[in-house]
């Protein structure tokens, strides 16, 4: 709805940004009015809250990159990655034997399989925002580097000779590079486009085209519903209202959000995206800015790939098709602008709860799937022309 | 006989805004009638309601006598109102010969008749006098002039009555302007009537025959162009009389804080040498593509350098941007939509992007506290606006380049470079630009403010004569001696820009 134009500026864009919120809002009433006995409980409020989570985390990665002006297609393919990286992670670590006996709770290999998964996710954030920024060639110099030396190793090359030998041929490239001093910068769209093909195939080549089956750890709780001691009051016991998965995504949402507002990077970002000539005629160092930025972005699709190992508790490289696109759909129904500049963290949240929110209400007053995903379809393109007849009655 | 195009009481409401509120306009055929005004005045309401881009209110308008009440641009282009905007509207990819026919293509059922196709557009151009033309180049390849010739002619193709020109000159050379005026005078032969926007009362003065005044949505006056004097129309424009366009308080100099040695670039400038002290301002003329804006954005480290020596204090070398801000350096741009500001970001983002540490003691960045580091300089510059929250994109030519200014200011440079300041703003906002100059560059030792040193480039003559201590010329990429102002007029400087002569006559 639009704005009234006499309204001070601040409570106008207080009413702007509440806009994808009240929808929320206003479809979660929907719901509960149709299906008063299932749909508005507890229970369901923390399963629509779980379902959230993966997207939502990814999410917070997508809207920085959306902001800055960016794309990244290469969500979906990168949470296979992240969860068939964990899967083997953990199935290594437990085969490996003796060192489970000393960690018998299995929290320590948890965290290093999570770790390790997270690690890779934000090594692929640099290489997307490597060629982003123009330097396709230390991509590559990285990759020579690193297949050199694996090539050695499996030739026999013990892994102390091969790894310097990798880092060398890596910093020799990595040079040769440097010297070259051209940057060939190219869109995000077609860099995460090669990606969300090349992530998927990396995911199918370490799985070995087929699921992998780690043994049960502490992290396969991170997405389960707590169970509550039943006498237990639940108001002051927060660890018990929904999944430790939930609040990490809402945490991470909090800390994102004040990145985003408050810190020189997040202003940064914003500045990019809006207009990037202007950025840098103001002193801002645009490469770095989006360097850190793809970065972060996969750092937090790592987190999202480890939820979503968690959830199914497979290793699975088919999982999370499309993501990419659900976490587009998020970021633009909560506001955020696909040309740049444009974009809130709560309005992301909002709209990745108002996709599930959906899905879960069709599914209680018993809508098929095929009907649920052309009312979400129908939502998106609703949503931004919204957006778009709120931000003309404000012009 | 009734006049080419008659309006009348014209009104128009946005919203809250009254935007024309009874606008007469009278346009004959066989002449070139000025439409001037500060921004905001409205004249491109006025011009969309002519173009048919929008329904007045009320009022009534006659073509040769004829009702004319247009519903969609359509509606006008068929009734033979042309428009040509500051930005242009050509297919850049497309061939300058599909451009002069786009949307009305000669057909053979689904076919375009190419051979036609060509036919008609080399007659367009040979009727614009520029038979020379690619017809198969695409338009993008064209240079700005060149584009807005065949713009030009894709409307006397199509048969128009009216040409508008919306400051056609804002981005042309002064070769390419005299071009230009030529063509509108063999246009004006041919019986059409030309309607002339622009800022620029020496153009009005040049080419048109009799003006229109606009003023807050109103006719204020209307006349013949040649034998008003330029103060009344100005006064007519601006409600007042702009008394002093270019004030100038006694000035000293101080120390060199920029001084560059035959700096060039990879392709310009070719060579540049000048120094620049505290308290004194510096302008560079030259015509268009001379290699000003590439000096400046060189000096900023936007370029690369490829020989030379940039020298600031006591640094040498080139240097990233954000290191030239830290030095004291700043730079506005010629192109605030495309480089200078962040239109949908608000007054105080744009503001405090250049130095956003610093604003709260621990370093975040709050948007009260971006407010609260712009809010004086919002007043000092006197940019009109609701509030610092207000995104940029909403304001005024003149605004909007005072916000870029502001950021400056809030950065606190001992060096301004600014590219073009005051192009295409409106009367009122010049006069405020080009006073605030002067006052950084005397400086104000009562609210403890250091001189400052300005650096101008500007294709506008006389505010260069008005503003500088010294002006140097650049041609072809070279930049000669800086001279005092008292060495040049406008004549000797065109002489050094067009290359026909280096040095300015000893007086």
């Amino acid at each position: 709805m639009p704005a009234d134009p006499r309204l001070p500026t601040r409570i106008r864009s207080l009413l702007d940004q509440l806009g994808p919120l009240l929808a929320l809002l206003g479809v979660w009433s929907l719901f509960a009015a149709l299906r008063w006995d299932i749909f508005p409980t507890w229970e369901n409020t923390q399963s629509i809250l779980l379902q959230t989570a993966v997207i939502g985390v990814a999410a917070l990665g997508g809207t920085m990159v959306i902001i800055s002006g960016g794309i990244d297609l290469s969500v979906g393919s990168l949470i296979a990655l992240v969860s068939v990286t964990v899967a083997l992670v953990l199935r290594g670590l437990a085969s490996g034997g003796d060192s489970s006996a000393a960690d018998a709770s299995g929290y320590g290999d948890a965290a290093l399989a999570a770790v390790i998964g997270v690690g890779l996710a934000g090594l692929c954030g640099l290489s997307i925002g490597t060629m982003v920024i123009g330097r396709v060639g230390r991509v590559a110099a990285f990759i020579a580097g690193s297949l050199v030396g694996y090539i050695a190793w499996r030739s026999g090359l013990d892994y102390r000779a091969a790894l310097p030998l990798a880092a060398v041929i890596a910093a020799a490239a990595w040079w040769g590079e440097g010297k070259l001093n051209s940057s060939i910068p190219l869109s995000p769209f077609i860099v995460t486009l090669g990606m969300w093909g090349a992530l998927r195939g990396a995911a199918k080549g370490l799985a070995d085209n087929s699921a992998v089956y780690p043994p049960a750890t502490p992290l396969n709780s991170l997405m389960r519903f707590p169970s509550a001691p039943i006498e237990a009051s639940l108001i002051l016991r927060p660890q018990y209202w929904w999944s430790p998965g939930v609040w990490i995504f809402l945490a991470l949402a909090c800390f994102i959000a004040g990145v985003l507002r408050y810190t020189q990077f997040g202003r940064h970002i914003y500045a990019i995206g809006s207009n990037e000539q202007t950025a840098r005629l103001c002193g801002i160092h645009v490469e770095r800015v989006k360097l850190k930025l793809y970065a972060c972005a996969a750092l937090l699709t790592g987190i999202a790939g480890v939820l979503q190992f968690s959830f199914v508790e497979v290793g699975d490289p088919t999982t999370g098709a499309s993501y990419e696109l659900g976490v587009i759909a998020a970021a633009v129904i909560g506001g955020a602008s696909l040309s740049g500049g444009v974009g809130t963290i709560l309005g992301t949240v909002a709209g990745a709860l108002l996709m599930s929110t959906i899905n879960n209400g069709c599914t209680k007053i018993g809508l098929e799937v095929w009907m649920q995903e052309i009312v979400t379809g129908a939502i998106i393109v609703a949503a931004v022309t919204l957006d778009k007849l709120r931000h003309r009655g404000a012009g | 006989m009734p006049p080419r195009l008659a309006m009348s009481g014209v009104r128009h409401r946005y919203g809250a805004t009254q935007a024309l509120s009874g606008v007469d306009l009278e346009v004959r055929s066989g002449e070139v009638h000025a439409l001037v005004g500060e921004n905001g005045a409205g004249k491109s309401t006025l011009m969309k309601i002519l173009s048919g881009a929008l329904i007045p209110d009320a009022g009534s308008m006659q073509l040769d006598g004829e009702p004319y009440r247009p519903q969609t641009p359509a509606d006008g282009r068929a009734a033979g109102v042309a428009m040509i905007y500051q930005e242009l509207s050509l297919a850049p990819d497309l061939s300058v010969a599909e451009n002069i026919s786009l949307g009305v293509e000669p057909t053979r059922g689904p076919f375009v008749r190419r051979h036609e196709l060509r036919e008609r557009a080399r007659a367009a151009l040979a009727e614009i006098g520029r038979p020379e033309l690619p017809l198969d180049l695409p338009a993008g390849r064209l240079s700005v002039a060149e584009q807005q010739l065949v713009e030009i002619a894709r409307s006397v193709a199509t048969g128009c009555r009216i040409l508008v020109l919306d400051e056609p000159t804002s981005t042309l050379s002064q070769q390419d302007v005299e071009r230009l005026f030529t063509l509108i005078r063999r246009l004006r032969e041919r019986g059409l009537a030309i309607v002339y926007i622009s800022h620029f009362l020496e153009e009005v003065k040049a080419i048109c025959d009799r003006f229109t005044a606009l003023r807050d949505g109103q006719t204020t006056g209307s006349g013949d162009a040649k034998s008003t004097p330029a103060d009344r129309i100005v006064a007519m424009m601006v409600g007042r009389a702009v008394d002093d366009l270019y004030p100038r308080t006694p000035r000293t100099c101080g120390e060199t804080v920029l001084s560059i040695r035959d700096l060039a670039g990879v392709a310009k400038p070719e060579s540049a040498t000048l120094d620049l002290r505290r308290g004194e301002v510096v302008g560079i003329a030259g015509i268009i593509g001379a290699g000003r804006t590439e000096l400046l954005r060189a000096l900023m480290g936007l370029d690369p350098v490829a020989r030379g020596t940039v020298r600031v204090a006591t640094l040498e070398g080139w240097q990233s941007p954000s290191a030239r801000w830290r030095q004291g350096m700043g730079l506005v741009s010629e192109d605030r939509k495309r480089e200078g500001l962040a239109l949908e970001l608000t007054i105080a983002e744009n503001i405090t992007l250049p130095k956003l540490s610093g604003l709260t003691p621990r370093g975040w960045v709050t948007p009260a506290a971006q407010d609260r580091a712009s809010q004086p300089l919002v007043e000092r510059l006197g940019i009109k606006c609701r509030s610092p929250r207000q995104p940029v994109g909403a304001l005024s030519g003149g605004n909007q380049q005072k916000v870029a200014i502001a950021r400056l200011l809030h950065a606190d440079v001992d060096m301004l470079l600014l590219d073009e300041p005051t192009r295409g703003i409106d009367v009122g906002s010049k006069a405020e630009i080009c006073r605030l100059i002067n006052e950084l560059a005397v400086g104000d030792s009562v609210a403890g403010r250091a001189p400052k040193a300005v650096l101008i480039v500007s294709s506008y003559l006389p505010e260069l004569l008005g503003l500088c201590d010294r002006i140097a010329v650049m041609c072809r990429g070279r930049l000669g001696d800086a001279r005092p102002v008292e060495a040049w007029s406008e004549h000797e400087i065109m002489l050094a820009a067009t290359g026909a002569k280096t040095e300015p006559a000893r007086t």
